[in-house]
């Protein structure tokens, strides 16, 4: 199916958003993620099915002021 | 010492990480200003570039506490999100609530800050919004739970220093006991000791240090001009005057004749 991770179009199999961060290689990294808009906390991934069209976001620490 | 939410800090600079020529400067920076606390934002990570690993591992170095801001959110919702994510990523319930109106000004959207810090406070965070010197907007936040209100001095990067000083002054006198840290517009280190002398708790800058020529030496006369800024405070300014007064004591002039005196 075809998702938006990070505005950019991906074509997946991950049913979950944990397996989609595993097959991007997030699994131990440092990041946040959410779905459609909605913060989803790590715990949850494992929890949240992924849909054709979601889009998803995996967000990580960056400089700011 | 101030307080944010209960904690009490020595430093009244809070310095952003962002703009600086290299990470090794941005790691001297910090530690020439003395800050206690650092901003930070969270990004879009690729998964080939991985830039956010790296950059946290610089921020754990440097042993600082960090307050994760909400750049770039221009809805309620947006901030709520990003919010939630910072919170779980910073492990921190601070955030510095950002929601932005206009990208030329990038003034706060202040109907969007108050009811994103409504949604926020309520799920147990300590919301630090950066607002303005608005004394409704400034009401509405703290009646919505915020322990610390964030004016701006003037537009973020702008270097404009205190564009509304009466303003500014006006937020201090009706708050006097919320921690009031001026965030945004400061260019100088005279603006800043000038925001202390104000009254103002802290000061929280990023691109005046960032982008100086010498970034870690700005930091160190930042740090020096909040603390000038705020002894000048505590000790007590003199009122400004419209017409001269001597110092020198007039009695026992040489020469003196009353005649002189209009």
């Amino acid at each position: 199916m075809q998702i938006l991770v990070n505005g950019e179009p991906v074509a997946t199999d991950a049913c979950t958003l944990a397996e989609l961060c595993a097959t991007l290689g997030f699994t131990q990294a440092k990041v946040a993620t959410a779905v459609n808009g909605c913060f989803v906390a790590s715990a949850r991934r494992g929890l949240t099915p992924l849909a054709p069209k979601d889009e998803v976001e995996i967000v990580a620490p960056r400089q700011g002021g | 010492m101030f307080e944010i939410y209960g904690e009490r800090f020595t430093s009244r600079l809070l310095l952003g990480t962002a703009q600086y020529p290299s990470p090794a400067t941005l790691k001297e920076a910090v530690e020439a200003s003395s800050a206690e606390i650092v901003t930070v934002s969270l990004r879009r990570e690729s998964a080939r570039m991985r830039a956010g690993q790296g950059f946290w591992e610089l921020i754990e170095q440097l042993g600082v506490r960090v307050l994760p801001n909400t750049a770039g959110c221009h809805t309620a919702k947006e901030a709520v999100a990003t919010a939630e994510m910072a919170r779980e990523l910073f492990d921190t319930p601070w955030v510095k609530l950002e929601v932005i109106a206009n990208d030329d000004t990038l003034q706060p959207e202040l109907f969007g800050l108050v009811e994103a810090a409504s949604i926020l406070v309520a799920q147990g965070f300590q919301v630090l919004p950066y607002t303005t010197e608005d004394l409704s907007a400034a009401e509405r936040l703290a009646s919505a739970g915020c322990r610390v209100l964030m004016p701006w001095a003037s537009p973020i990067g702008s270097a404009r220093g205190l564009i509304n000083r009466d303003g500014l002054k006006t937020l201090r006198a009706y708050f006097p006991d919320t921690t009031l840290i001026i965030d945004a517009g400061i260019g100088a280190p005279s603006q800043a000791a000038e925001a202390m002398e104000l009254g103002y708790d802290a000061v929280l800058l990023n691109t005046a240090v960032a982008k100086a020529g010498d970034p870690v030496k700005m930091a160190e006369a930042f740090a020096r001009a909040i603390e000038a800024g705020r002894l000048g405070f505590e000790a007590g300014l003199i009122e400004p005057r419209d017409m001269a007064s001597p110092s020198t004591p007039v009695a026992g002039t040489p020469f003196f004749k009353l005649d002189r005196v209009s």
